[in-house]
This record gives structure tokens, sequence and C-alpha cells, in this order.
């Protein structure tokens, strides 16, 4: 009697197939990558090299641990995070809170899939164990990420974490040791997520930023509308204005400390610039008696574009903050929604000139526009992506509205989302997430914030108290 | 080193509250109008809708708003003929200035609807001016899609909010 035929275990990297992350086929790969903790020194206190581990970290592997992200459909990268071992009495409810968060933002990617706790073969009780690489194997984990937490009488709280490669049997960068207080532990754990998605993907992370937006409560007909600060995941809520008055899209300063905001205040939409730290706000005095509105930092952090309606003409203009407003359209059109190029050599923004409202870039000192957007539908409130590569915009056609990236030259246009209101595209400091405004239809419709990867994957709403919209993306905290 | 997680985390946890004392205003009610120099008529009450000079009649019998195509600020036979009432009215009754809001329905993105509002504002102020009303009796403001007057997500909604609403305020007597 034939024996049934067992399939010859497959290898688990196909060709030591990499787990890192591609980029869509029409993202350009990042070049010369910085590994994100050259730009968060501050925050990190140490590299480990103590322990039982060697002091040489593991750095050159020839298959390193890598998850492309495609165009496909991904399988989620398992991986294994036991809970982080509480190094001090005082550190186990937020190991255990610390240990949870890094698993949820990981996994809320899409990217990756936590290997339950039950599953576990191997516990690890003391940070520098040696790693019993074969029981993380058998489990399939192809990440494991270790930690341990400390804090001590003064409210310091001391986090570490390694990231091991199992299959490839090292570990995947090296050991850091963050330090913060234990009221900062929700950044503590994004730091370190930053750092495990990041080395990979290959990308930048975006856990550790935060979100401004607009809170809105009430019935359609009366909304109240207030400013408020988040972290990127809904946490650590913040008002920043009363609802007084109608308070529209805030936006970000380039360090995001500041915020570009509309206010009708005085009765008529003006630009304000608040400082987020201490909510001292001032107006910018754009307007002269029109109205300004649709305010964006340039990336300096002190040119300001914006436009202004006189006489029921709205073109664009941009300022110094306190400088002289120099006036960069001149259309009977409307011109509405700049965005500065990374580099701040460019500004996309809309127009109708055409008929419809469509897409254009010019010189950010002004002169003539190239349009970028051909396809059926008006396109609008476009934004340019962080890395420069992409503009995001909200696309109305037929009815619905879209959430779309497309090539700077207009080429590659790709909807991420269509619904019966969507706009208001902002990207992730990485330039792979877009948040936007969800709104649902009718008497009882309400704006909700929701997100998305660029290749369309992962579509879903971020937590709020109430209905909010305007959502604009910090970048990474320092 | 210090920790400046600490600081960023006091610094953004400083939550202040805005004073306003500029309540909006969206041409809805018939508020808050003030003292005007609304003359009455014998027989009628000053200030209701039966009082030729009032706002409230200014609302009732005039009619203090038009309506818009969609995405359109060229203004239809219907509201030039509602304008022309207006700017009669505004003629006859000086103690009155005016500020024009224009707004848009939802179906658009939230910077081309304050664009489009102003431009319907500005449409309605044109018009009055050239029916001869001081234009430095006349403000505009846009409120874009902010504030919808009927809040179903169709048509017969649409149509009511892509509107010009000229609201009174008491001048200064003149």
């Amino acid at each position: 009697m034939p024996r049934l035929a067992v399939p010859e275990t497959r290898p688990r990297r196909p060709g030591h197939r990499s787990l890192v992350a591609k980029v869509p086929a029409f993202q350009p790969r990042q070049k010369g990558f910085q590994p994100m903790f050259l730009r968060s020194i501050a925050f990190v206190l140490a590299l480990l090299s103590a322990g039982g581990l060697p002091a040489t970290p593991v750095t050159a592997q020839s298959g390193p641990l890598r998850i492309e992200i495609t165009e496909g459909v991904i399988e989620p990268l398992p991986f294994a995070l036991p809970a982080f071992v509480a190094e001090t009495p005082a550190a186990t409810q937020l190991a255990a809170d610390i240990s949870n968060l890094i698993a949820a933002d990981l996994e809320g990617t899409g990217l990756f899939r936590r290997i339950p706790a039950e599953a576990h073969i191997s516990r690890v009780t003391s940070f520098d164990a040696p790693v019993a690489y074969a029981d993380w194997k058998a489990i399939n984990a192809q990440a494991l990420i270790t930690g341990a937490v400390s804090a001590d009488a003064n409210g310091s709280v001391s986090v570490k974490f390694r990231l091991y490669d199992v299959f490839s049997g090292g570990e995947l960068g090296e050991g850091l040791r963050l330090g913060g207080s234990a009221t900062s532990w929700r950044r503590l754990a994004h730091k370190v997520a930053d750092q495990v998605y990041s080395r990979i993907t290959g990308e930048g992370g975006y856990f550790d930023s935060r979100v401004v937006f607009v809170s809105e409560s009430g019935p359609k007909d009366n909304r109240e509308k207030r400013l408020a600060v988040m972290d990127y995941d809904g946490a650590n809520v913040q008002y920043l204005t009363d609802s007084s008055s109608i308070v529209l899209a805030p936006r970000f300063s380039p360090t995001g400390d500041r915020v570009l905001y509309t206010s009708y205040a005085t009765g008529q939409p003006e630009i304000y610039l608040m400082q987020v730290g201490d909510v001292r706000q001032q107006a910018l005095n754009t307007g002269q008696g029109a109205m300004t509105f649709a305010p964006r930092f340039g990336p300096d952090g002190q040119t300001v574009v914006y436009s202004r309606s006189v006489g029921g003409n709205t073109d664009i203009f941009a300022t110094r903050i306190g400088g002289q407003p120099v006036q960069l359209t001149n259309t009977p059109a409307i011109e509405t929604a700049p965005s500065f190029s990374p580099d701040g050599s460019q500004i996309v923004f809309e127009s109708d000139r055409s008929g419809t409202q469509q897409l254009y870039i010019m010189p950010a000192s002004g002169g003539e526009p190239r349009r970028i957007s051909f396809g059926q539908g008006r396109y609008g409130t476009p934004v340019w992506s962080p890395r420069g590569d992409l503009i995001a915009f909200t696309k109305q056609n037929q009815g619905r509205f879209h959430i779309g990236v497309m090539r700077t030259d207009g080429s590659e246009e790709r909807l991420l989302t269509g619904a019966f209101l969507d706009e208001g595209p902002t990207w992730a400091p990485n330039g792979r997430v877009i948040m936007f405004t969800r709104e649902s239809a009718g008497a009882g419709g309400q704006p909700s914030l929701w997100s998305v990867d660029i290749s369309g994957r992962n579509l879903k709403r971020v937590p709020t108290p109430g209905a909010a919209s305007d959502p604009a993306w910090s970048p990474l905290l320092p | 080193m210090a920790h400046p997680v600490i600081t960023a985390v006091l610094l953004i946890g400083a939550v202040g509250l805005t004073a306003c004392t500029n309540p909006d205003r969206f041409g809805s009610g018939s508020d808050s109008y003030g003292a005007g120099g609304a003359g009455a008529g014998a027989g009628i009450t000053p200030g209701s809708a039966s009082d030729p000079s009032s706002p409230a009649y200014f609302q009732a019998a005039v009619g203090d708003r038009i309506l818009f195509p969609v995405d359109q600020s060229s203004l239809t036979p219907e509201a030039r003929s509602t304008l022309d009432g207006q700017a009669n009215w505004l003629s006859t009754n000086t103690a009155y200035n005016a500020t024009i809001e224009g707004h848009a329905d939802e179906q658009g993105t939230r910077e081309y609807n304050l664009a489009l509002g102003a431009r319907r504002a500005n449409a309605v102020q044109e018009y009055l001016m050239s029916r001869g009303v001081a234009g430095t009796r006349l403000k505009t403001v846009s409120y874009g899609k902010e504030r919808p007057i009927e809040i179903c997500s169709e048509e017969a909604c649409y149509a009511q909010n892509r509107r010009a609403v000229t609201v009174l305020q008491a001048g200064l007597g003149s």
C-alpha cells in the first residue's frame, strides 16, 4: 500500500525570500533609508550592549527579515511578542500595556499578525536569556520581539527591546533602550513599534505621531466644531478651542508644534496660527477685509500658502508669517487647496479654470501651472506626499467621492476609496498611509476619520470620541 | 539628558479655550435685528410681517434668499426678481445694512464650497449694487457647506441649501 504522500516541508522562506515590505510598483524605493533611531536620538538613552548577548549586535545579514509590501494581497507577517519582562515591581502593568500597544501598532498596519501567547512554547522571563529559536520557529514566528520595562519611584520608565529574525537566527538591528516618564508610556511603545516596523519594512515609521482634527457635535444644520489633537491611534484627545466659532481644516507645521487653521471668530473666515503647546492663537491678518482660508505651511515652517476671496474670486497667495502677501494665481476661476512639494519648489492646487475642479502644479513663486489631472470627474484637495513622489486628492465622479493618489505628473492614478462623501486626505509621516474624512449620508449623517494604505488596503475607522473631520497628520514626533 | 517626552507631553497637555463673543448667524431666523428705525403705519403692528418696513416683512414678503443651480453662481430669472424686491426694500429702508451669506450643498469639497459660496454672495452683492444699493451697505461672507438649512442628502434638500441669504442689520440710522 502506497504511503500517503506527505508533501515536503516547504522552505519557510522560499529562496530566502526576504520579509521586507516592498512598495507598490509605482513607488520607487527610498534610497539611503535612514534607520529611524538616528532621527530620534534624543529619545534613545542607550544602545544595549550589556547582558548575556554579544556586545556587537547582529546587523549585517544575508537574508534580513523583510516584508515586501506588494500590490497584491499579502499575508501578514506572524510575530511573537511575549509580554515584556517587568524588571521592577512597579512596572508590571506598564510592561503589559506597552507590550500590547506595540503589538496593536504593528497589527494595525495590516502587515503583521501577533501569535497569541497561548501558542508560545518558550517563555521569556529574562531580557538577557538566550533565545530558543527552535521554539519560535516551531510556531512559525518570523519575528520575535522581546523587551523589558523598569520604573522607578520618580515616575521614570525605561523600556528595552530586541528584534530577532527567527529563521536566520539573529538579531535584526541593535537592541535599544528608551526612557521617558510613566505618563508618556504610549509614546515609548509607539517608538518601539516604529523601530520594529522600520527595520522590517525598510520604511520610516508613523506610530509616534499626532493628528489634529475638527471635533464635531450637534445636528447637521447647527454643527458645533472644535479643534482637537490626539495620538495617531485616537488616544490622548485634547481640545484646542471651544465651539463658539466654526473652525476648519487645521494643518500642522513641519515641526508639529504649530497649527494653521481657519476660524469664523470675527464673523468671516480668517486664518489663525496656534502654538499647540499653550494654545496661544494669533490672526495672520491675511484677509485685510477679505475672507481667507485653506492655509498650509511650506516646508520651511515660515511660509504660508492659502486662498483669499475678493469680489467673489478666489486666488492663491503666499506670505511669510508676519510678512507681505504675494499673489500666486490671478484668474477669474476658483483657485484653492494649495500644498507645497516637500522641497518647497512647487505648489499643487485645484482650479476650476477649465470648467470643473482639476489639479495643477505651479512653481512656488507662481507662474504658469500645468494641469496634471485628466480623468473623469472633478479633482480637489491635492496634498503632496512627504516623500515627494505622489499626490493624494479627493475625486468626485458620478455622485460618489473617492480618495486617490497619482504621480506628480498625473500618471498612474489610483482610487483607494469610494463612498457617499470621502474628502480631505492627509499623509502619514512615512507617506504610506492616508487619513481622511468620511461623512455618512442623510439627516443623521456624521463625519468620521478613516485611514487607508496607499495600496488601497487596510481601510479602517480611526477612533474619535465623537464625530470628527478634517484630519491633519503631524510629522514623527521628536 | 533630560526627558524630552515629559516636556512634549506637558506642552501638548495644556488645554486652553478661546473666548469668542461673536455668535455666528446664518440667516435662518428672525431674531437679533436690534432696534431698527422702522416706522410703523397705522393699524399694523410695528416690526411684524405686516409692517412693510420690518425685517420680518423683508424675510417673508420680499424674500431674503435666492437659490442656485448645481455648481452655479449665475442668477436665475426668479432670483433676479427676488433681488429686485430686495433692492427696492433696501432703497426705501436705509436704516438697514445687509450681509449676504453664500452657501453650498454638501456635494463638494470643503474649500471649493467656501469659494463657491463667495461667488454666490458676490453675485447677489453686484446685482443689488446694479439696482442702486450702495456697496458700502453690503457685506458678503461664505459659509460653504458648513450651514445647511435642510439636512437630507437628496436634491430636494440640496436645492434649498444652494442659496444666498440677505441678512439685515440695523445700520447707523443713515
